[in-house]
C-alpha cells in the first residue's frame, strides 16, 4: 500500500472524528433551545417554581450549559458517559441493556440486504432488458414507494392478527427458546429489508449498466467474452466505489433510523431510548444515543470511501 | 306491604343499569336500594345482580404468567416511592409494595398495613399497625419502616412528587414497634385515604437502592429494565392469604394503542391498558376478549380566567356555558368514553358526590344573548387546546362549531403537547386543562379552588368556600362533611369558571382468560392496582 492511500485514509478519520465533536455540539445546543427542561418534563403537570428549582439543583442543571457540556465531553473521552437524570441510572447501563438488541437486529437486517439486493441488482444488470430485469426494477419502485409503518402494519394484521403464525410483538421474554427468537425476528426484519434494499438494487444496476456502456467493457465484448465474465470479471470492479456507498448509506440508518419498526413491533432498541431522551431533555442519554447514532453511520461512510479508495485502480 | 315482582317488566335496560351501576362501583347494598326503588323484593333481587356481576366475579384460579402491556414506558419508569409519577409506577408500586390503607370503590379508605388509624381532633393521630408482615428480603415490618417510608416523601431535598400533599405531616415518630404517631399541621380528617394514594408505600428502612424492589407486597421484583420491562413473581409470604393468584405478572409498555391491539388480538398478552374508542368495536366484536370500561379517571375542562379578558366579563362565562354541548361531547368526542359532568370535580362514584347540582343545559339562543351583553359576536375569541389534555382539540371543534352558528367566532389554536402544561395551562385567559382523579374531596378542591391554590384554574376566589373548606377538612362527622362537600360542589359549579362537560371513562383489553378486575373510579387496571386480586383462567 502506498503512502498516497494511507494519507487519503488518514485524512478520512481526522474528519470523521471532528464531525462527531461537531455533532455533539450542535445536538447539545439544539436540545437546550428546545421549550422546557429536564425538570420541567419531570415533573409535568405537578411542576412548580420551587419544586423546578429543587430539582435542577439536584440534577445539576442550574449551571451553565456550556460548563455542562465539557463536563460531559471530558466524561466521555475518559470513558464516562454520565448519569441519566431522569433514570437516575448510569447511560451506560441503559445503552448495554439496548445496544445488543439494535446491533443483532441491524446485523441480521445486513447480513440479508446486502447478498440479496447487490445479487438482484447484479443479475439484473447481466440480464439487462429481460422480463427478469423488468419484474426486479418495479418491484424495488413498489417497495420504496410503500411506506414502512404500513408495510410493517399490514404484516402484523396478516401474519399476526388473522393467520396468528408469528408474534404481534417482537418483544422477546427473557426464558426465550430458539424458536421464539427466530419467529420474532421474521416480521421486523422483512420490513426493513423491504425498506433498504430497493435503493441498493436500483443503485447497483445502475451503476453496472454505467460500467456496461464504457469502452473497455465494450473492448471486452468484442474480445468475446461472455455477458457474464464481462458484467462480473470487467464492469464490477469499476462499480464498487458507488456500490459501496449506497451500501454504507442505506444500512447507516439501521441503529437510529429504526423507530416505526421499534414502535409497531414493540422492539426495545436504541432508537426508542433516544426518542425517550429528548421528550424528557435527558441531556447526557440523547448526547451518549446521538454520539452511537453517529459513529455508526461514520464507520460505514468512512469503511465505504476507503473500499472504494482501495478499489480504485488509478490508486493501486 | 310487599311488591310481587313482575318478571315480564324487567327488561334488558334494567340489566344494564345494574350492571352500569356495578361498574360505577355500587355496592350490593346500593344495588337492593335500586332495585326496591325500582318494586323489586330483596329475595329476587339477588338474582338479577348475580346475572349482572357474573362477568365481575367468579373463582378466582392460581398460577399462570400474565403479560401485561401499558400504554407508556419510558426510561423514566422507577421503583422509587419519591419519583413514581407514570401510570406504569404506579402500577410498580402496588405490585411490589403496600400502603398502610388502600382506597376502595367509593374512595373510603381501608386497612391494609395499618391494623387502625386513632385520632382524637384529627390532627395528632396513632397507627397501629399489622403484626408479622415480613419484606421481601426477610425483614419483619415495623414502625421505623413507616417513619422512613412516610418521612422520604416530605424531605424537600429528595423531590418527592407527592410532596405537596406529605410536607403537612410535620411529625412522624415511632411510639413503639408497632406504633407510629403523626402530627399535621393543621387537622384533616382525611388522612388515612392520603396514605392510601400511589406514593405511600413502605420501604424497610434506610433503602436508598431501588434497581430492584424490597417491599411487601404480593410480588417481588424478578427484573426491572426502566423503558423495557417488569416481571414480579409470587411472593410465597405475602400476609394476605386470599390474594396473589397468578405465578407472574409482566408489564411492559406500548405507546402504539394499534400496537397493542394486535398483540392482544394475536393472544401475546393478556390485558392492554387504556384503550380509546376507535379500538372498542374489534373488541368487542372478538370473542375471546373483553373491554372493562371504568367511569371517571380524569376530566377535560374549559378553564376561563375570571381576571383576564375576556372571561372579566360574566356574560362571556355564562355564554360559554350554555354554549358547551355535553351531549355532542359525550356522543361525538368521547363515544360513550365519558359520562356528562356538572362543572365540578367530584366524581360520581365518591360517596360525597351532590346529585343535585344539575350542570346548565345547552341552549344556543340564551348564549347568544349573554355573548350579545358582552359585545363578543364576530369577534374573534382565542381557544387554546393540545392533545396534552385529552381529546381537547375535539372539544373545542365542537364547541367552535355551535359558536359560529350564533355568529360567535372562536378561534381555535392547536399547541403541541410538549411543554403544554408550562407555557399554556392556567396561563392562557380561555383554554383546556385535564385533570387526573385524586382520591379525596379536600385534594381536589384545595388544589384547585382554594382561592390561592397554585391550580386555581379560573382564579375563583371565596372567602367563604376557603373557610368551609377548613372546616370540612378538619371534621370528623361524615356527614357535616358529605354536607360541606356537597354544598362546595354547588358553590363552583355555578361560580368558578371551569367548565367541566364529561368525565373521561378509561377501558382496558382483557382476554376472557382473566379474571378478578373490576372498573375503580381512580383510572384504569382497577385504579393502577391489579396484582392482589388478577387471575388467570389457563
Amino acid at each position: 500500500m502506498n503512502k498516497r492511500i494511507l494519507e487519503m485514509i488518514g485524512g478520512r478519520l481526522a474528519i470523521a472524528i471532528l464531525s462527531l465533536f461537531l455533532v455533539s455540539l450542535a445536538v447539545f445546543f439544539i436540545t437546550e433551545l428546545l421549550p422546557g427542561d429536564t425538570a420541567q418534563e419531570l415533573l409535568g403537570q405537578a411542576v412548580t417554581t420551587e419544586a423546578a428549582a429543587q430539582l435542577r439543583e439536584t440534577l445539576g442543571l442550574d449551571r451553565p450549559a456550556i460548563l455542562r457540556y465539557f463536563e460531559w465531553i471530558f466524561g466521555l473521552l475518559t470513558g464516562d458517559l454520565g448519569y441519566s437524570h431522569v433514570s437516575d441510572r448510569p447511560v451506560a447501563n441503559l445503552v448495554a441493556e439496548r445496544l445488543p438488541n439494535s446491533l443483532t437486529l441491524a446485523a441480521i437486517t445486513m447480513a440479508i440486504t446486502i447478498p440479496l439486493a447487490l445479487g438482484l441488482g447484479i443479475f439484473a444488470a447481466i440480464w439487462k432488458g429481460s422480463i427478469f430485469d423488468r419484474a426486479i426494477s418495479s418491484a424495488a419502485i413498489m417497495l420504496v414507494s410503500f411506506p414502512e409503518f404500513m408495510i410493517a402494519t399490514l404484516l402484523v394484521m396478516w401474519l399476526s392478527v388473522y393467520m396468528q403464525w408469528l408474534p404481534a410483538l417482537s418483544f422477546i421474554p427473557a426464558t426465550a427458546d430458539f424458536r421464539t427468537i427466530v419467529l420474532a425476528f421474521i416480521m421486523p426484519v422483512s420490513v426493513l429489508v423491504f425498506g433498504s434494499c430497493s435503493q441498493m438494487i436500483r443503485l447497483s444496476r445502475a451503476a453496472i449498466a454505467d460500467a456496461m456502456a464504457t469502452p473497455y467493457v465494450e473492448m471486452a465484448m468484442l474480445k468475446g467474452a461472455s455477458r457474464s465474465r464481462m458484467v462480473l470479471r470487467h464492469a464490477l470492479p469499476n462499480a464498487v466505489a458507488p456500490i459501496v456507498n449506497s451500501v454504507a448509506l442505506s444500512m447507516s440508518g439501521l441503529l437510529g433510523g429504526v423507530i416505526i419498526v421499534e414502535t409497531v413491533f414493540n422492539y426495545p432498541g436504541l432508537a426508542k431510548l433516544m426518542v425517550d431522551g429528548v421528550s424528557t431533555r435527558d441531556m447526557p442519554l440523547i448526547q451518549t444515543c446521538s454520539m452511537i447514532f453517529c459513529g455508526f453511520y461514520l464507520v460505514l461512510i468512512t469503511a465505504a470511501d476507503i473500499i472504494a479508495i482501495l478499489s480504485n485502480p488509478r490508486l493501486r | 306491604m310487599t311488591h310481587q315482582f313482575d318478571k315480564s317488566r324487567w327488561s334488558r335496560n334494567d340489566d344494564s343499569a345494574v350492571e352500569n351501576a356495578i361498574r360505577r362501583g355500587a355496592t350490593r347494598r346500593d344495588l337492593l336500594r335500586m332495585l326496591a326503588a325500582g318494586g323489586v323484593v330483596a329475595a329476587t333481587a339477588g338474582t338479577f345482580i348475580g346475572s349482572a356481576q357474573n362477568a365481575v366475579a367468579q373463582t378466582p384460579k392460581r398460577g399462570g404468567a400474565l403479560r401485561v402491556a401499558l400504554n407508556s414506558t419510558s426510561t423514566a419508569d422507577t421503583l422509587d416511592p419519591v419519583r413514581a409519577s407514570a401510570q406504569g409506577d404506579y402500577m410498580r408500586m402496588s405490585t411490589f409494595y403496600n400502603k398502610l390503607t388502600v382506597l376502595d370503590n367509593s374512595f373510603t379508605p381501608q386497612m391494609e398495613l395499618a391494623e387502625s388509624f386513632d385520632t382524637k381532633d384529627a390532627k395528632v393521630w396513632t397507627i397501629k399497625l399489622k403484626t408479622g408482615v415480613t419484606f421481601h428480603n426477610g425483614k419483619t415490618m415495623d414502625s421505623a419502616d413507616v417513619v422512613y417510608s412516610l418521612s422520604r416523601h416530605v424531605d424537600p431535598k429528595l423531590t418527592s412528587r407527592a410532596n405537596a400533599l406529605a410536607k403537612a405531616m410535620i411529625k412522624i415518630e415511632a411510639v413503639d414497634k408497632n406504633t407510629v404517631r403523626i402530627e399535621l399541621d393543621q387537622p384533616n380528617a382525611d388522612l388515612p385515604a392520603i396514605l392510601g394514594t400511589y406514593h405511600f408505600v413502605i420501604i424497610p428502612e434506610g433503602t436508598t437502592e431501588f434497581t430492584k424492589a424490597v417491599g411487601t407486597g404480593p410480588y417481588m421484583t424478578e427484573v426491572f429494565e426502566p423503558g423495557i420491562r417488569t416481571v414480579g413473581k409470587r411472593n410465597p409470604n405475602y400476609f394476605k392469604s386470599d390474594a396473589a393468584f397468578v405465578d407472574s405478572i409482566e408489564m411492559f409498555g406500548i405507546p402504539d394503542e394499534n400496537a397493542r391491539v394486535n398483540a392482544l388480538l394475536s393472544g401475546d398478552i393478556h390485558i392492554g391498558a387504556s384503550m380509546d374508542a376507535r379500538s372498542a368495536p374489534l373488541i368487542k366484536n372478538n370473542p375471546a376478549l373483553r373491554l372493562m370500561v371504568a367511569p371517571g379517571g380524569s376530566y377535560t375542562n374549559l378553564n376561563i380566567r375570571m381576571d383576564m379578558e375576556p372571561g372579566s366579563k360574566k356574560d362571556f362565562i355564562d355564554g360559554v356555558r350554555a354554549l358547551i354541548n355535553r351531549d355532542a361531547i359525550n356522543r361525538a368526542v368521547l363515544r360513550g368514553f365519558g359520562e356528562p359532568h356538572n362543572d365540578q370535580p367530584i366524581q360520581r362514584a365518591s360517596r360525597y358526590f351532590n346529585a343535585d347540582v344539575v350542570p346548565p343545559t345547552f341552549d344556543p339562543e340564551r348564549a347568544k344573548h349573554h355573548f350579545e351583553k358582552a359585545g363578543l359576536i364576530g369577534v374573534g375569541i382565542p381557544l387554546i387546546c393540545s392533545e396534552a389534555a385529552k381529546a381537547s382539540p375535539d372539544m373545542a371543534m365542537v364547541l367552535q362549531q355551535d359558536a359560529a352558528k350564533i355568529g360567535v367566532k372562536i378561534d381555535v389554536q392547536r399547541m403541541p403537547a410538549d411543554g403544554y402544561w408550562s407555557n399554556q395551562w392556567i396561563k392562557a385567559p380561555f383554554h383546556f386543562g385535564n385533570i387526573n382523579a385524586r382520591p379525596t374531596a379536600d385534594i381536589l378542591f384545595s388544589l384547585l379552588y382554594k382561592s390561592d391554590a397554585a391550580w386555581n384554574e379560573s382564579r375563583y376566589v371565596d372567602a367563604k368556600f376557603d373557610k368551609i373548606l377548613l372546616e370540612a377538612r378538619g371534621s370528623l362527622d361524615e356527614a357535616q362533611r358529605k354536607q360541606i362537600y356537597g354544598e362546595m360542589q354547588a358553590m363552583v359549579a355555578k361560580d368558578a369558571a371551569t367548565i367541566i362537560p364529561a368525565y373521561i371513562a378509561s377501558a382496558d383489553a382483557m382476554s376472557t382468560k382473566v379474571g378478578g378486575l373490576n372498573p375503580h373510579p381512580l383510572g384504569m387496571l382497577q385504579g393502577y392496582n391489579i396484582a392482589d386480586t388478577v387471575w388467570l383462567d389457563a
